[in-house]
Order: structure tokens, then sequence, then C-alpha cells
């Protein structure tokens, strides 16, 4: 097949050209670096745009790793099996590293070769826990993530508040990992394959008992960790608050949205044949799992003042939005959700450049300190506030038109009426607090944050970055512009909802799936005819629960009133400073919640579904 | 099928996440990742393992011969590698750690917060 070769291309070309890189450390030629990165990055967007290409064409383009090709059925080797979504999501993750290499080139002083290759390493990393049809494959691609996000969120290991951010992140993911490992051992115990379709196969008709409810809660509750569900989330805030800003571009665009892909990809190629009777049950418990992460993200969203730890809550609010429109387990809300990862992740990474840019005029740009700083860079402002309104799925956004699908799938379930009202109160609340972030950088609103509030000033080190220039360099205001009109671009391009539905369609044939991956079968799917465009009501809808998100900004700006009486105000501190207690940056800590949680959740699993 | 060997690796993983959540020294802790890291080798290596069965190694046996799973013995010989690596990293942050912060208790570590 002529696509044969693509696969493992799309993860040579990367890791050989970081290894180049990190061989030639010692040259230091920067812009030797820099072209080697450029081309890598761009030469696999080339390739995983041909592979998506034949993804659509042929429903699931499999590749068998040293030729091992199953055998009567039974997987033999290791498979990259590349379905739309899949493809899609590689893809994504290319177009983001570009922003971030380009971003990256400014962003330090100086750069050299190790940041470029551990950029390309994360990228390989992520490419292949997409395209893999392999559980344990998947697993070491996980923690290849891992190690490289580890890495890069320390780069600055001078500072240290990015060396206790890395800290926390690798020991809630390596638990992570482990719980995922022990789900997949049992997995293998119990039907001794390791390829998904092949143990989709093996368990496919069987009573679901004890043993696959145990390993389906282990192997959910470690991609929760890294999807950040709350109560696996606290490591997330941490690291995202402190790793150099083009790293968040990747890690809010694309890192976390994968460990949601992980759980829906095992659901529908493993579990799905078992646990399909218990549907309603599993819906119920992802989507208020969801749910909780949402609107508990979206409250500490509206409690922080330092610019990337506010947009890590909003990360970690929207990936509970992301796990209900999952959660739907069906079509439509599969569809919503591939269109709201992408839309959403786009205007995320352009906030963050965007804060990059306010970091650029001054180099401790994430604390306190930044009412009025981006007086100077208007174009900035403008791009930071349509973003914004973009994260509040304003009507013509691609976020606005996942949204809708999600809603339209609740409504296709009865008793989920309360979903389209949960999602819009998340946005609203998101949006309000990221606007009214962007109000006080920008235009210098809001009143005076007291200092008690505040967290530790970590201004020590402000060498990182250039001398703060009067004009913002193209080289950063680009990729923010050109990452907020993609996410714009979504949600008015035509055929983004048909090609959403179609991949969810093929997302979500376990049969077909399995057929081509262990007998070489492409089955042509019937794509059911689900109307995507939002309807008149709809937008209107959106345009005034826009309006609410503006004016909620507005509120959060406000001076507290005077005539709030003293009870309500100290009432209202005391429940803030728990939150805050909550979060503590102590590591124990957050694997108490973490084994507690997955505790939780598998007895809960286990009981319901069992 | 022996209960052993799976009740020795939820000991491992029990004590090693006791071990995490109440360690004072980031060193200590990330060898108390390690043990949680070991916990899941012994499941793997239990789960491939057939009594009376010989290595899987059919040079000089004939094939057929009754022979432990090869495949997760693999497994855990990948798993070891990945977790060496995380491990390298996690104890290469704690020496800095240890440069930046003056300490390596994690309860002393308070710079993010909230």
């Amino acid at each position: 097949m002529t696509g044969s070769v693509l696969p493992p291309l799309t993860l040579a070309i990367p890791m050989l050209a970081a290894a180049v890189l990190a061989g030639t450390q010692c040259l230091g030629f920067r812009l030797l670096a820099q072209a080697i990165a450029l081309v890598a990055t761009v030469s696999t967007i080339v390739i995983c745009a041909l592979e998506l290409a034949l993804a659509i064409r042929h429903g699931v383009a499999v590749y068998w790793f040293g030729g091992w090709h199953p055998h009567h059925g039974v997987a033999l080797g290791i498979s990259f099996a590349i379905d739309p979504f899949g493809a899609g999501l590689a893809c994504f993750c290319t177009v983001l590293t570009l922003a971030a290499q380009v971003f990256s080139w400014r962003h330090f002083e100086s750069v050299g070769h190790a940041f470029p290759a551990l950029l390309l390493v994360l990228m390989a990393a992520i490419i292949g826990f997409s395209e893999s049809g392999d559980l344990f494959n998947m697993f070491v691609f996980f923690e290849l993530m891992t190690a490289t996000a580890i890495a890069l969120t320390a780069h600055r290991s001078d500072q240290r508040a990015p060396l206790q951010g890395a800290l926390n992140f690798g020991i809630s993911n390596a638990i992570g990992g482990f719980l995922v490992l022990f789900g997949i051992a049992l997995l293998y115990g119990r039907t001794g394959g390791l390829n998904l379709a092949q143990i989709g196969a093996a368990l496919a008709g069987h009573r679901v008992d004890g043993l696959v409810v145990v390993a389906f809660a282990l192997i959910v509750c470690g991609f929760f960790v890294k999807a950040a569900i709350i109560p696996f989330h606290f490591w997330l805030a941490d690291a995202y608050a402190s790793a150099p800003t083009p790293v968040c571009v990747i890690f809010a665009g694309v890192m976390s949205e994968v460990g949601l892909y992980g759980v829906a990809r095992v659901y529908w190629t493993v579990f799905a044949g078992p646990l399909g009777p218990h549907a309603a049950t599993l819906r119920l418990i992802l989507v208020l799992t969801g749910a909780a992460t949402a609107l508990g993200g979206a409250v500490m969203c509206l409690l922080q003042q330092l610019l990337k730890r506010l947009l890590a809550f909003a990360t970690i609010s929207y990936m509970g939005l992301f796990l209900v429109g999952l959660g739907m387990l069906d079509v439509r809300g599969l569809a919503g959700t591939a269109i709201f990862v992408v839309a959403d992740g786009l205007v995320k990474a352009s906030l963050f450049v965007c804060v990059g840019i306010l970091q650029h005029r001054r180099a401790d740009a994430d604390s306190l300190r930044i009412r009025g700083l981006g007086r100077g860079s208007p174009f900035t402002g403008i791009v930071f506030a349509l973003a914004a309104l973009g994260l509040a799925a304003m009507p013509g956004w691609g976020s606005f038109l996942g949204k809708t699908l999600i809603e339209s799938a609740a409504a296709e379930q009865p008793g989920y009426g309360w979903v389209p009202v949960l999602i819009t109160v998340t946005e609203c609340l998101v949006g309000a607090a990221v606007l009214a972030a962007g109000a006080r950088a920008f235009l210098g609103w809001g009143p005076e944050l007291d200092d008690d509030a505040a967290l530790s000033d970590d201004s020590e080190d402000l060498d990182e970055l250039s001398d703060p220039e009067a004009r913002t360099p193209a080289i950063l205001f680009g990729p923010a512009l050109a990452l907020m009109l993609a996410g714009l671009a979504i949600g008015v391009l035509p055929g983004v909802g048909r090609f959403a539905v179609a991949g969810a369609t093929r997302f979500e044939a376990s049969a077909a799936y399995g057929s081509a991956v262990l007998r070489g079968r492409v089955t042509t799917l019937t794509v059911p005819r689900i109307h995507t465009t939002p309807t008149l009501e709809d937008v209107l809808l959106g345009l005034a629960f826009t309006v609410v998100t503006v004016s909620l900004a507005l509120l959060v700006l406000a001076p507290r009133p005077r005539w709030a009486p003293d009870v309500a105000v100290s009432a209202r501190r005391a429940a803030v400073q728990r939150l805050h207690e909550l979060h503590s940056g102590h590591p124990g800590d957050y694997v108490t919640w973490l084994v507690a949680g997955a505790a939780a959740l598998t007895a809960v699993l286990a009981v319901t579904l069992g | 099928m022996s209960f052993g060997p799976f009740a020795v690796a939820v000991w491992l993983l029990l004590v090693g996440l006791y071990g995490i959540v109440t360690s004072r020294n980031l060193v200590h802790l990330i060898l108390c990742l390690g043990v949680v890291q070991a916990s899941t080798y012994v499941l793997l290596l239990a789960i491939g393992y057939r009594t009376g069965g010989a290595a899987p190694i059919f040079a000089d046996i004939p094939v057929g011969t009754r022979a432990v799973d090869p495949v997760v013995q693999a497994l855990t010989l990948t798993d070891v590698v990945v977790e060496a690596t995380v491990m390298a990293l996690l104890l290469a942050i704690a020496l800095q750690v240890d440069k930046r912060f003056g300490t390596v208790d994690p309860d002393e570590l308070r710079d993010l917060r909230g």
C-alpha cells in the first residue's frame, strides 16, 4: 500500500532530528538548530496531513511494525491503526508544535539545542499515542510524553517555581502511568493480547465481570490523571503555571486532550462490547465526573490572579466539558467533542502566546503586577479579547459549533436536559475570568489586588528574555493571530461538521475497526445524517450568552460593593482560602487525592457495572 | 495460580503510595515511586508465570515445551527502561530543588500554591 511508509516516518523524522540536535549541542549553531527543528516539524506536518487524507479514504489505515501481520485473526506484532480522528489529532499536534517552535525563538534569550529537541520528542510521543493500535504501545508513548514534559517544564532549572511544577507533574503522572499499567496487566492476564482490536475481540460477547471492570477503571483513572479530571487535576495548575510559555501552548492545546482521547479509544475498541449493555450507567458516571470538573475548574479559574494559572484552570474546566461530550457515548457527542477540542486548543494556544507577548514586554508578566502592562500592544489585546470570546464559545467560533453538537447529543438522551445549562454556565464563568484578566492586563482596569491574597511572587530571575521592546516582534504576534484565526476558521468553514460526524462514526465502529486491524478488511460505513449547522435560534442564544459573559467580566472587575454585609465578605474569604489551601503545592497531598479519587471511581464502577 | 505474588504486588503498591504521601524528603519520595514501579514488575511477571515452565529460550529444548510467558518479560524490561528515565529526571530535579530551595523537604516547597 502506498501509505505504508508514512506511519514510521511520523515517528522517525522528529526523533532523528532530535537526536541530531542533541548530538550537535556542543557546536552551538543557533540558526542550524532552529533550521533542523523547523524542517523536521514541517515535514512531519506534511506527512501527518497525508496520513489524514489516507485515513479518510480507507477508514482505518493499518501499519504493522516489522512486517508482523496478523495470523488467522491473531495479532502478532505492534500496529498503528490510523483513523481520521487519530490522524487529525496527530496533525493538530504537529501544527501546535510548529507554533511553539517559532514562538520559542524570540521567547528565550538563547534557545540552545535541548529545547527544540525535547519539543520534537514530545510531538513524536503524542503522534505515536494518537496513532497506536496497541495498548502497551500507547502506555510507552504515554510515559515518553510524561518524561519529555517533565524535562520541558523544568527547562528553566535556575528558577524555583518550574522545579516544583515539574516535580508535581512527574509524580502525579508517573502514578497515573502505573494505574494504566496495572489495568493493562489485568487485561493481558485475562485475554492474552495487547492489541486493542485483539483484546476487544476476546472480550466481546462475554458477560462483563469484576476483573474487566477493574481493569477499565484503572486505565480510565490513569488517563484521567493526564487529562486533569477532578480529583486528579492538582498537578496541572502547578505545571502549566510554571512551564515556559511555548511549552504551555502544546500542553494546553493538545497534551491534556490526548488523555481523554486515550479513554475514548480504549473504551470503543476494547470495552464497548462487554460494557455496552451498561452504557446508560457509564454515561451517567462520566457526565457527572465531567460536570464536577467543569464547575470546579471554572470556580478556581475565577479565583486566580496569576495569568498562566488562570489559563491552567480554564484548561481543567474545559477538560470537564470534553468529558461530558465524550461521556454521552454517541456519535453526536463524540463529533462535537472533536470539533470543540481542536477549536478550543487553538484559541487557548493563542491566549498563551499573548501571555508570552506580555512576558516579552516585561519578564515577570505572570506576577500580580500586570495591570496596564499591555497598554502599548493594542493589537495583542484585540487578539487576546477575540481569543477569550472564542473560548467562551461566541457564535462563529469552532467552540460554538462543537458545543452545539454536544448539546444536541444531550437532548437526544432523556434526563440530560441540564447539560446545556452546565456548558453555558461553565463557558460564561471561564470566559468572564479570562476577559477580566485581559482587561486588567491590557486596559489597566480593575481594582488593585490586595497583597495578602497574593501567592509567592517569584520574580527573582528575569533575564529569561531579551530586553523589553516597544514593538511586539512579528514572530511573536504572528502565531497568536494565526492560531486565533484558525479557531475562528473551524467554526466557519463548511464541511467541518460533516467531517466530524463521519470521523465519529468511524471511531465508534468497533467491529469495523477490529476487522480492519485483524483481517485487513475495509468496511464502508453509513454516516448518519446529522444536521450540524447551528440553527438561528442557537446563534441568537449564543450571542445572548456572550453578552452575559462580557457583563460578568465587568462584574469581576468592579470594585467590591460597600453594601455587602461583613459576614458575607468574610465567609467568602474563608471559602476562597480553603480552596486555595487545597491546592497546596505539596506532592504528597496531590497523591492522596489521586489515590482517593482512583479508589472511589474504581469502587463506583465496580459496584454499578460489575 | 498462587495468590502470593499478587498479594506482594498489591502490598508494594500500597506501601509505596504511603511512602510518597507521608515523605519528608524528596529523594525518599522518588525512591518510593520506585517501589510502586516494582509492584508493576511483580504483577506483570506473576501474570506470565507458568508453574513448572522453562525459560522461554528454545535453543536446546524442543518447541512446544511448557515455558513461561516471554511477552510479560519483554513488557517488564520496557517498563524498567521507561521508569529508569522518569526516576533519573525526577532525581535530577530533586538535586536542583536542593540547590534553589535549600531543602529537600516537600513541606517546604511553597512557591506554587492556590
